[in-house]
């Protein structure tokens, strides 16, 4: 369980991190929206104690991180950019990670196992793939066996085959009733992945909900009518709480409203009807809509002056 | 692969003692650092070959040419400088390993994997330190010993060897141990400060080498009142055998290095938990 009240990292005049609060909860994989810059990393960072907030607290399992006894029992993490010293074996790295928390020498080559590093873990970290790497972060992550596990695009730089190794993992982890908070800017991958997501843009909150509601919420249910008849349709639509969208000369984009009934309110009217079919938005559209006003306003910053002349 | 059966399967509270971080462990994981870093080996070695090998060659060229050189060379010619006058290079290399143990850590983003596992982070600094001193006054004792010792024999050719039972002379012996671990925790505290490989061993090589050159073209007078007290001269004066009229006398002037290097400590320490790391 990870809980973060009111949380707050500003960083000389950039406000990274913006009066954040969300609770990611056990026995499920929650996924860390955001576009770059909206301060997933941060907050990742903040979660560990390697920052410390400007504002507001952030806690794991009910305790500050720093005040965990064992904090590689307690939470497992995955770095942004591989927090490695390049020059030392991935087996040293691993032990001397396990040596500091008391974790059993045994323990290193399990996990070394676990994520099917065992050809390459006496070799140097620095002569690693992104995918290796990536491999080597998840089996740090998971050598304390640790109850919360908080991962910043875990899947970046992996292959197909270890994306979905990755997300197969993580599933079962959160299916064995662990915390899984996972970060990234691929939407397709939370979609497969996540059942839980706390959407940010410029540091704020945007979204905290189920996949299934995101998508819901951000596509409005729109269907998708084709028909002969677009102003007759659209004159029946008229009493009804929906907006209707061209999308060319027979087709329309209705929100607000079920396919059934449209398809009924069509029958009732006598309208001929070719199609009637519900759109769903990927994640992805969902995404971009909900973060778009963020994203804009973020790019339009600098032009903000150069406007105001022109208003 | 079922991966949820292999993270069940190994509960690693299984070892005995029950897991959490302590100063004792964090010790042993910094010990397997220092040792499985390529870099680290080619340090310790060099200065070991250099502050061992060095004093012996020298000693050596000396002898060699003992016949023409000049009454006053003669006449001041030191038995200690020679033989342990490998520190000059061993402490230029100790110095640089005691500042790449911290931002090696800060330049590859290991520091955040160490600080993730040890959220207090001043056990790490600690860890650090004893480790690393613990090395360096082992490897340069040893060093320093056998410099010393191989040395006095090839002396005694022309009979201007020394015996370390002779006044102040097991004291330079190790003495010369003594600064250089120092020099190695003052590399170390500087690279805490730093936080940067290239800023930490610029600012160690100014600190140690530079302000010595300052002072240098200072007035006299000036420059007399000053130079005892920098770090450098100060902390060799351990292995001079008898202070002259412009440094400090052995003890005083190694405590007054000491306290310079446990300033910087202390003062990387404070910081150390308050950045971000």
């Amino acid at each position: 369980m990870i809980e973060a009240h009111r949380l707050s990292k500003r960083y000389g005049p950039t406000l990274a991190v913006d009066d954040l609060s969300f609770v990611v909860r056990p026995g499920m994989v929650t996924g860390f929206l955001g576009p770059n810059g909206a301060g997933k990393s941060t907050t990742m960072r903040l979660i560990l104690g390697l920052d410390a907030p400007t504002a507001g607290s952030v806690t794991v399992n009910g305790k500050l991180y720093r005040d965990l006894r064992a904090p590689l029992a307690e939470v497992g993490a995955l770095l942004e950019a591989r927090a490695i010293h390049t020059g030392r074996s991935a087996y040293l790295h691993l032990r001397a990670l396990a040596e500091s928390n008391g974790i059993p020498r045994m323990r290193v080559d399990e996990v070394i196992r676990l994520v099917g590093l065992e050809g390459v873990a006496r070799r140097r970290v620095g002569t690693f793939s992104l995918g290796m790497g990536q491999r080597l972060g998840v089996a740090a992550a998971l050598l304390g066996d640790p109850k919360t596990l908080v991962l910043d695009e875990p899947s970046n730089g992996l292959d197909p085959e270890g994306i979905r190794w990755i997300r197969h993992l993580l599933r079962s982890l959160a299916a064995e009733g662990k915390t899984v908070f996972v970060s990234s800017h691929l939407m397709s991958e939370m979609s497969l992945m996540a059942d839980h997501l706390i959407v940010v843009g410029r540091g704020r909150l945007i979204a905290d909900t189920t996949v299934r509601e995101f998508v819901r919420q951000a596509s409005g249910d729109a269907v998708l009518v084709r028909t002969p008849d677009v102003l007759l349709l659209r004159e029946a639509l008229q009493n009804h709480d929906a907006t209707v969208s061209e999308e060319d000369d027979d087709a329309v984009t209705i929100r607000g409203m079920s396919s059934r009934a449209i398809g009924e309110l069509a029958s009732e009217r006598g309208i001929v009807l070719h199609e009637l079919t519900p759109v769903r938005a990927s994640l992805e559209e969902a995404f971009m809509s909900l973060t778009r006003d963020a994203v804009e306003y973020q790019t339009a910053e600098r032009d903000e002056p150069a406007e105001e002349v022109a208003v | 692969m079922n991966a949820a059966a292999t993270t069940q399967a190994a509960t690693p509270t299984t070892g005995g003692a029950r897991i959490g971080v302590t100063q004792a462990r964090v010790i042993r994981s910094e010990w397997t650092k220092l040792w499985s870093l390529r870099s680290t080996r080619w340090a310790l070695l060099l200065s070991v070959v250099s502050m061992a090998g060095l004093g012996i060659l020298i000693s050596a060229v000396q002898m060699a040419h003992w016949n023409q050189m000049s009454p006053g060379d003669r006449a001041t010619f030191s038995a200690i400088d020679v033989s342990l006058g490998g520190w000059h290079i061993a402490e230029l290399a100790i110095g640089v390993l005691g500042v790449l143990v911290i931002t090696g850590e800060y330049s590859t983003g290991q520091i955040r994997s160490t600080f993730a596992a040890v959220p207090h982070r001043l056990p790490v600094l600690w860890a650090k330190t004893i480790v690393y001193a613990g090395v360096t006054m082992t490897l340069m004792l040893a060093a320093s010993l056998v410099a010393f010792f191989v040395s006095q024999p090839i002396l005694r050719q022309h009979h201007v060897q020394t015996s370390f039972s002779a006044p102040h002379v097991a004291r330079c012996v190790v003495g010369a141990a003594l600064f250089m671990t120092a020099a190695g925790v003052l590399g170390l505290a500087l690279g805490a400060l730093v936080r940067n490989t290239a800023g930490g061993i610029a600012t160690f090589a100014g600190v140690m080498f530079v302000l010595p050159g300052i002072t240098a073209i200072l007035p006299n007078s000036w420059g007399d009142s000053i130079s005892p007290y920098l770090p450098l001269n100060a902390g060799t004066s351990i292995i001079a055998l008898h202070a002259d009229p412009h440094t400090l006398t052995a003890w005083p002037g190694y405590l007054l290095f000491c306290g310079y290097t446990l300033g910087a400590l202390a003062l990387s320490a404070l910081l150390l938990t308050r950045r971000d790391a």
